[in-house]
């Protein structure tokens, strides 16, 4: 049995490892599908504190990753299908069989993209339908491309398409912008960024191409239906948090986040805490999830003791 | 060590080989792609039988057109010289192994 677990390889789950680790309570962290985290599909983190002149995100997964295992820290790949918390110990299944039981969990399983479910995006995906410009920009080089979303992460993303794209349309469901305002302007001001107002998309087109060739949209207020004939669609309308496999046993409120004790990191059941963006919509930097996992290691730490 | 792949060997190494080779496509600027990088080396040198190489997409652009590759890392296992599997992003060490086991 280990004393810890921890889900999740983002900052949250790493800077966990990092203390739980110096404390020689040899944690084990279960990397999950996407090894490393929304840090890994962003490019430079100039707000990283220590790093003038800023990291890219990799490079401090990296970073973390080696300064965990200096200590003692596990690393386990693999995907959790199902988890008991109410059990003692705590059981944590993993995609293949392997069963590992715990006394404490700190649950860091962060947040991905959200879809917006219209026919065509599943089936085209990695075919022209991305969640990630930073990833997927390089590809559409002289391709016209649509971004969805009204927010700063879509407005970035559209900027950072023009690099590379020869028009960016800006699909959005109402007619003013989300974003803060100096992300407006920098996008309003560039000539390759177009505005669709008042428009939601209805479908992706081009599964018998076997990529993306154009998006259907449809405006709200007339009801005018219009296809934008594009190579890409980038979609960028927010997060949801990571938390399906503990429905019934971890309290969520109605987006998913994990409910903690106001200023702690203590869930609903003993033992299990959480960290960074699984239980944080408001703020969602790297350097808060790293301090919400020093302080879910230390709240686990301490429950532990208390326990002996 | 994965298999170093280009536009000038891509024939003669995968689509005129005769059996199972896996393609990672990736570049230097993707994050994911540095994830899976040293996990591809690792496999490269595990899987007997099987011929593992890489594709810089950076540098090798008509590679990547050739085969739509529109988002990176992508990963496509070749049988015989033809496209038998394509998914792409970054996945555990094990997942990869059993996708490929499949094909073997």
């Amino acid at each position: 049995m280990r004393d810890v677990v921890i889900l999740g390889s983002g900052p949250a789950g790493l800077s966990a490892a990092i203390y739980a680790a110096r404390a020689d309570l040899k944690p084990v962290v279960v990397h999950g599908p996407q090894p490393g985290g929304q840090l890994t599909t962003t490019t430079e983190v100039e707000n990283w504190p220590g790093e003038p002149e800023g990291i890219d995100g990799t490079a401090l997964i990296q970073k973390l990753n080696k300064q965990a295992e200096r200590f003692g820290t596990e690393y386990k790949e693999g995907w959790v299908t199902e988890v008991d918390l109410k059990s003692s110990p705590k059981t944590i299944m993993l995609e293949g069989g392997e069963v590992i039981e715990t006394k404490a969990l700190i649950v860091a399983t962060g947040a991905s993209a959200k879809w917006l479910g219209v026919p065509g995006e599943e089936e085209l995906k990695n075919k022209g339908v991305s969640a990630c410009a930073t990833c997927d920009g390089f590809f559409f080089r002289g391709k016209d491309v649509v971004v969805v979303g009204g927010g700063d992460v879509a407005m970035e993303e559209a900027i950072f398409l023009t690099k590379f794209a020869t028009s960016v349309t800006v699909v959005h469901r109402r007619d003013t912008l989300r974003a803060s305002k100096p992300m407006q302007k920098r996008a309003m001001e560039n000539e390759k960024i177009a505005f669709e107002w008042n428009n939601e998309v209805q479908e992706i087109l081009g599964q018998d191409a076997g990529q993306v060739t154009g998006v259907r949209i449809k405006n709200n207020q007339t009801g005018e239906e219009k296809v934008l004939e594009v190579g890409g669609y980038f979609v960028a309308i927010g997060h949801k948090p990571n938390t399906d496999i503990f429905k019934g046993q971890l309290d969520m409120d109605e987006k998913g986040y994990l409910d903690v004790v106001p200023g702690r990191t203590q869930t609903n059941i003993e033992g299990v805490f959480a960290a960074g963006d699984v239980a944080d919509h408001l703020y969602r930097q790297a350097i808060t999830s790293a301090g919400t996992g020093c302080a879910a290691a230390l709240d686990a730490e301490r429950w532990l003791a208390e326990q002996e | 060590m994965a298999l170093e792949l280009t536009s000038a060997n891509f024939d003669e190494k995968v689509t005129n080989a005769e059996g199972v080779v896996v393609v990672d496509f990736w570049a230097p600027w993707c994050g994911p792609c540095k994830i899976m990088s040293p996990i591809v080396d690792e496999l490269a040198s595990e899987m007997d039988g099987v011929t593992i190489g890489k594709v810089n997409v950076d540098e090798h652009q008509d590679v990547s057109m050739q085969f739509n590759v529109l988002s990176i890392p992508t990963f496509i296992i070749f049988k015989g010289g033809q496209v038998v599997d394509q998914f792409a992003g970054a996945m555990g060490k094990d997942a990869l192994k059993a996708r490929v086991e499949k094909h073997v």
